[in-house]
């Protein structure tokens, strides 16, 4: 049996209004007055489809570090690197390895759904599990309607043969160039074409031949799906899908667009993590993926769900929030405004590739060192131990930090040096297992800091090399997201 | 064991430049500035200079790197000149060159000069500037104030001092070295300033407002050093002596083993303890005549108060609001007005406090001199708290 073994998802703290975006743009667009309810997640400054999908997949393996992963995909149109693979560096930063394949997904809104049922197909009979994981942050013009629709976000997914929770029982494809948005290649944003006609022509036709051709493939009914995950930023477009196609009308998930949006590729799997999280074992769960045609994957819950760990998934992370009514820092942090940084913001970011080919895993994995001899984790691993009563040469082997407690001990908010979201906030963190540094912190609040605290480490942007076109990454603090 | 520097070179001669917003000046002129001075009080002509040492820390944004600049500046005459670059130790690094030189015997003569031109910049602080290829990856971003205030929320936490008082004490500290600078004509701030102003400053790295930070200024200073008996066949009486000049240097344990609680620096503890035993100092508090620490920040101030052992742990908050550091305390700590008012030019600033101490010592300190000093104490601090270089030098009196 192939399926899904286990799931985590993520989505950023910060949710913005869409009266916030209203507010501010409604005097040129009125149009978007009709869209003031609820609110959209957006990434912080140092997040990206990237973190994101580093994020989801920490919270999918829960703290363990499998070896026996043998491939990982990741999906996304909004990849920070189009030519270095961005899966790669999401193996780097999980420490998985380097025996498995990596690939990633993208072009289509798609990306996410058809690389899941690649990634089934594959996983099938494989010895050992895949990680399949996606984020999303996409970009859309200020007064535009995308603004207030698109959220962003991400999902994970371990594959395997065992401790399957949700059984992949098949899938239906249709491949049809319907354009009802685009980005070219060095576009920023995306265009689209009409809603009524996207509607019209598009889901309700193109749908339900992809759900057919599905229930074909696994011989089941209309009526037997549970659960009807299908994105889409059209009003009632899924219950208006479904019900075309015989599906019941309980069946229809809610698309999350009143907590945080769609948050494109991924938006698929956000929600089939979000529906994972309460549904019950024996269901049916068909999840439609849509973008230049489509793709329905079903999947049958089994018993192990109940038995499964609670990850804090898409649920758990929409608990855990903070509102931003600040429509300005929207538009910075997506880079939507020419912000002046300053002076100190001028300095050279350039990254040494040899220096980071050789400290990869020290900087994207955080690894640091544990001294064989004294037992004494230190960050980073050095040649010679940093204990004063050891000194021992030589005797430190890898130690993953990555999932260890940082308790703050000493802290500040800077607002001399730069920072995107001053003031900066940083500290001296002590490790669970041992070892220290001076972190970085994120997405905390002003105010919000104590020493004492227990935070714990996030995969984020650490500076954008604008000039070329390069993120460096690297290991934050940043306050526990507690499960509800 | 070693024996020690004390009293075996003495200080000749000694200049400083004005300190501030040198519009007017690059670094050359500074260099001169300080340099004549120098050399006028030595009594000494360029000639007999046997080797320099040049002190220059954020040399890319003023006179480039080696020792060129200083030989080029002064038209010295060929003869060695060691650019030395240790941090906010940097100056005191360039004495302890020239002083080794001296007592060495490989040099008879020797300068010491820092400089630093931190005014071309076009921002207020210190210049930005990377740390190398793996740490620019794997460091946290902040300025020094931010890396600097968070010893104020250790001590806070270790000492049970609450924050309201630890901001009131260390913003005297900031009040008494304008009250300081007032009276000196090199500062750079001449102004005395209100605790209230003070503490309603506006916030740059929590708990330190802007009046506990130092400021950003050019500057240079200089010392020529010889031994005392080439002083004394020279006519010089009333001689000033070495007597240790210690520097320790964070092994990374502040910053990766967590032993070191934040609250303290374990370096400036060390080069003290090496300081006073070199110098036959066995009770600071009541045998140091006069300090000049590293007021790079308000807070830094008082946690090396402690750190020197001129307080007891735990109690320099209570020595400052008590005025034990007041000019008209038991130990005047920046008498000249320290880095808070004269600013800090990297190089420059651990040669303008021994300026300080030097003029102290001989009587020449104007408004600002102390009754009859015996020991004065310099100390740098390099770097941040959970790494850094401190450095500790006394000088006093011949014979004392």
């Amino acid at each position: 049996m192939v399926g899904i073994t286990a799931y985590g998802g993520y989505v950023p703290k910060r949710r913005l209004p869409r009266s916030v975006i209203v507010e501010a743009n409604g005097w040129f667009n009125s149009a978007l007055k009709g869209y003031s309810k609820g609110e959209r997640s957006m990434c912080n400054w140092d997040e990206d489809a990237l973190t994101m999908a580093v994020a989801a997949s920490r919270d999918c393996l829960d703290k363990t570090r499998p070896d026996d992963i043998k491939a990982i995909y990741l999906a996304s149109t909004t990849l920070p690197f189009t030519d270095r693979q961005n899966s790669g560096i999401l193996g780097t930063a999980l420490n998985l390895g380097q025996n498995m394949m990596t690939m990633d997904i993208t072009s289509s809104q798609r990306a996410a759904t058809s690389g899941l049922v690649n990634a089934l197909n594959v996983a099938k009979g494989m010895r050992g599990s895949a990680l399949f994981a996606t984020g999303e942050h996409r970009r859309s013009k200020t007064a535009n309607n995308n603004e207030l629709m698109y959220g962003d976000g991400g999902a994970a997914l371990l594959l395997g043969n065992e401790d399957v929770v949700a059984e992949y029982l098949g899938a239906g494809q249709i491949a049809v160039d319907f354009v009802d948005h685009y980005r070219g290649q060095n576009a920023d944003f995306d265009y689209n074409w009409e809603e009524r006609w996207i509607r019209d022509e598009g889901f309700v036709k193109i749908v339900p031949d992809a759900v057919q051709a599905a229930l074909e493939n696994t011989g089941l009914s209309a009526e037997e799906i549970d659960h009807f995950v299908m994105p889409g930023t059209i009003r009632n477009i899924a219950s208006m899908v479904g019900k075309r196609c015989g599906v019941r009308e309980d069946a229809a998930r809610d698309n999350l667009h009143g907590v945080m949006g769609e948050a494109g590729t991924s938006h698929s799997l956000v929600m089939l993590v979000d529906c994972l999280q309460d549904a019950e074992p024996n269901q049916v769960i068909m999840v439609i993926g849509w973008g230049q045609g489509c793709d329905a994957l079903v999947f049958r819950t089994t018993d192990k769900l109940s038995t499964m760990a609670n990850r804090l998934g898409i649920k758990g992370h929409l608990a855990h929030r903070k509102e931003e009514t600040n429509y300005n820092k929207f538009l910075a942090f997506n880079g939507l405004v020419q912000q002046d940084g300053g002076l100190r913001s001028e300095t050279d970011k350039q990254t040494a590739l040899t220096t980071l080919y050789r400290n990869k895993e020290m900087v994207i994995g955080f690894v640091g060192g544990k001294c064989e001899q004294c037992g004494t984790v230190q960050y980073p691993k050095s040649r010679i131990c940093v204990n004063p009563n050891c000194g021992a040469i030589n005797t430190q082997e890898d130690h993953q930090m990555a999932e260890s407690s940082a308790t703050i001990q000493s802290w500040t908010a800077d607002n001399l040096t730069y920072a995107p979201d001053p003031p900066h906030h940083f500290g001296m963190v002590t490790f669970g297992e041992g070892g220290r540094m001076m972190a970085d912190f994120t997405d905390v609040d002003e105010g919000g800091v104590a020493v004492g605290d227990e935070f714990h480490l996030v995969f984020r942007i650490k500076a954008a090399d604008e000039r070329r076109g390069f993120n460096k990454y690297f290991w934050k603090a940043a306050p526990k997201v507690q499960a509800s | 064991m070693a024996t020690g520097i004390k009293d075996k070179v003495a200080i000749l001669g000694m200049g400083c430049s004005k300190f501030g917003e040198r519009w007017d000046c690059d670094a050359e002129d500074l260099i001169v500035e300080a340099y004549q001075e120098a050399i006028v009080d030595a009594g000494i002509q360029t000639s007999q200079i046997d080797a320099a040492w040049f002190a220059t820390a954020i040399e890319e944004v003023h006179v480039g790197k080696s020792g060129v600049p200083l030989s080029v500046a002064l038209r010295l005459p060929n003869i060695a000149v060691t650019r030395v670059e240790n941090f906010c130790a940097s100056g005191t690094e360039a004495f302890r060159g020239a002083v080794y030189a001296v007592a060495s015997g490989a040099a008879d003569i020797a300068l010491a000069l820092g400089v630093e031109k931190l005014k071309d910049t076009g921002y207020g602080g210190l210049p930005q500037r990377g740390a190398g290829p793996l740490n620019d990856m794997i460091r946290n971003n902040g300025s020094a104030p931010g890396g600097f205030a968070q010893l104020a929320t250790a001590y806070s936490q270790k000492h049970g001092v609450d924050m309201a008082t630890v901001k009131k004490a260390i913003g005297s500290i900031s009040v008494k070295s304008h009250a300081n600078g007032v009276k000196n004509p090199k500062a750079h701030l001449r102004k005395a300033i209100p605790l209230e102003t003070v503490l309603a400053a506006p916030m740059i790295a929590a708990p330190l407002g802007l009046y506990d930070c130092c400021g950003v200024s050019d500057g240079s200073a200089a010392a020529i050093v010889t031994t005392p008996e080439i002083a004394k066949s020279m006519g010089k009486h009333e001689l000033i002596t070495v007597k240790a000049l210690q520097l320790a240097v964070s092994n990374g344990q502040e910053s990766g083993h967590n032993s070191w609680d934040g609250s303290y620096f374990l370096t400036t503890r060390k080069a003290a303890e090496r300081a006073y035993k070199e110098a036959g100092i066995e009770k600071p508090r009541e045998q140091i005549s006069m300090f000049e620490c590293h007021d790079c920040f308000s807070i830094t101030e008082m946690v090396t108060m402690e750190d020197l052992y001129i307080s007891n742990e735990g109690e320099a908050w209570r020595d400052v609001l008590d005025g034990f550091y007041n000019a008209d305390g038991q130990v005047p700590c920046q008498i000249d007005g320290g880095l808070k008012c004269f600013g800090h030019p990297i190089g420059a600033s651990g040669l303008r406090m021994l300026y300080e101490m030097y003029g102290q010592l001989l009587g020449r300190a104007g408004e600002r001199q102390l009754k009859d000093p015996t020991f004065g104490m310099t100390h740098n601090l390099g770097g941040q708290p959970h790494q850094n270089v401190s450095s500790v030098a006394i000088i006093g009196r011949d014979g004392a």
